[in-house]
């Protein structure tokens, strides 16, 4: 029943394309990497790096090469590093095919809320407005509802937006939905889940 | 002219003013300006306002001003990780601006190349928009979208980290602690950097200068502890 997050991170590296330039935000997005397999991507660290490694062996950290996480990293043969500003140049001038991140809360006209809950601590942006603004193509990878049950994806997000009309597809552990006029459309539901099942775990108008 | 300075605390010496507006290099603890915060601190300049991406730990980076209570207002886009900065900042004894990171990284690069403002797509319909000036314009996919404009920042004094320079202020940082040096250090009416090593003058290659030394006015030499904010390694396979 339904993916785990092994499946939705598996699910949305199906989503890259060869060549494709890629950002990926923190949790599940990251394990996205794990399953790219021959496909030719550069994974993108905007805190400027082109072409991400994977974490070093012990004793090889170098606090002068992190990523976006602050988490130590590697290089690799292809790697280029920038300033801050050139990096959210190519964020912001779309040449970022695509971002893979996280949410609290997406509504069926693609805002995005997943940087304020309101009266608990505000952490920051960082560099999330920025991305769902900026990259060609914008993938929320989330758990379908919250701990209470109740669904994430929304009529309308009641949080402060990340982005607003952002949002192009939705992969979560009960299926895959695009963004379309008028509502969210099911493109796929996830393994052993009906479309019945999924409908009745979604606030948002399905098309 | 000489550049060149026996320590933070000399090179820092004259420019420091309470009340003063400093932007600051660094992402989370990596590549920050972590000798010449030592020597603001000892200082004791006060009521300073900062724009930096982060606010370093408690005991690291900014952090060790906001223990000190030197700080007036932080103009980041992320401060987690810092208890101190979360319980002056909820006691109102700290002012916070948000900025969006990419935002952030331009205002400074805008500033030190003379544009007062500038248009993005960063925010808009979100808190950030609110009380800023909207404008309609054909993107390069040929459709109207709205954007908002953000103001470039001008700051008295920008404190820089990078790995080496030559004795005229010629820069090379080393990886990812390049980050928000070279923006801060445009947009400083001065500039001080701390480096790792100074060489000198012919040394570096003039094509792989990172930033030219005409944003640099003061340099110091020293020894760096370089902390590792989340160590994470894999197995050997």
């Amino acid at each position: 029943m339904a993916w785990d997050r092994n499946q939705m991170a598996q699910r949305a590296a199906a989503e890259l394309e060869d060549g494709w330039y890629v950002n990926l935000g923190i949790g599940i997005p990251t394990l996205v990497a794990n399953y790219v397999g021959d496909k030719d991507i550069t994974l993108q660290s905007e805190n400027g790096m082109l072409g991400m490694g994977p974490f070093p062996i012990d004793g090889e950290e170098d606090p002068d090469l992190i990523n976006a996480g602050k988490q130590t990293i590697t290089e690799l043969r292809r790697t280029a590093y920038f300033d801050s500003a050139t990096s959210f140049g190519m964020i912001r001038g779309g040449k970022i095919a695509c971002a893979i991140l996280g949410a609290m809360e997406v509504d069926e006209k693609g805002d995005l809320a997943n940087w304020m809950i309101p009266g608990k601590l505000v952490k920051g942006m960082g560099g999330a407005m920025d991305l769902v603004a900026g990259v060609g193509r914008v993938i929320v990878v989330m758990d379908h509802t919250n701990k209470h049950g109740d669904s994430k994806l929304l009529r309308e997000c009641t949080l402060p937006l990340t982005g607003k009309a952002v949002v192009d597809r939705i992969i979560t552990n009960l299926g895959v939905l695009d963004v379309v006029d008028g509502g969210l459309k099911i493109v796929e539901c996830a393994d052993g889940v009906t479309e019945d099942v999924l409908r009745a775990a979604t606030e948002a108008t399905i098309v | 002219m000489q550049k060149i300075y026996p320590n933070a605390a000399a090179a820092l010496d004259g420019l420091l003013t309470d009340g003063m507006f400093i932007a600051a290099g660094g992402f989370g603890l990596c590549g920050i300006p972590e000798l010449l915060l030592g020597a603001i601190k000892d200082a004791g300049t006060k009521d300073l306002i900062f724009a930096s991406n982060n606010a370093g730990v408690d005991d690291f980076g900014i952090g060790i001003l906001l223990q000190t209570r030197q700080v007036k207002k932080m103009i980041s886009s992320y401060v987690g990780e810092n208890a101190e900065f979360m319980r002056q900042y909820l006691s109102g004894e700290l002012e916070l601006e948000f900025n969006p990171q990419g935002t952030l990284a331009e205002r400074m690069r805008a500033g030190g190349c003379g544009i007062p403002g500038f248009y993005t797509k960063t925010g808009v319909g979100t808190v950030i928009a609110d009380g800023k000036e909207h404008k309609d314009f054909v993107g390069p996919d040929g459709k109207s979208q709205t954007y908002i404009m953000e103001e470039g920042i001008y700051a008295d004094l920008a404190i820089v980290k990078a790995w080496k320079a030559d004795e005229t202020g010629n820069l090379i940082f080393r990886k990812t602690a390049r980050n928000f040096n070279p923006p801060a250090a445009m947009c400083g009416k001065v500039c001080v950097v701390e480096v790792e090593e100074i060489v000198p003058v012919g040394t570096f290659d003039p094509d792989h200068i990172h930033l030219p030394g005409i944003y640099v006015h003061r340099i110091i030499q020293g020894d760096h502890e370089k902390r590792i904010e989340q160590r994470t390694v894999r197995e050997k396979s």
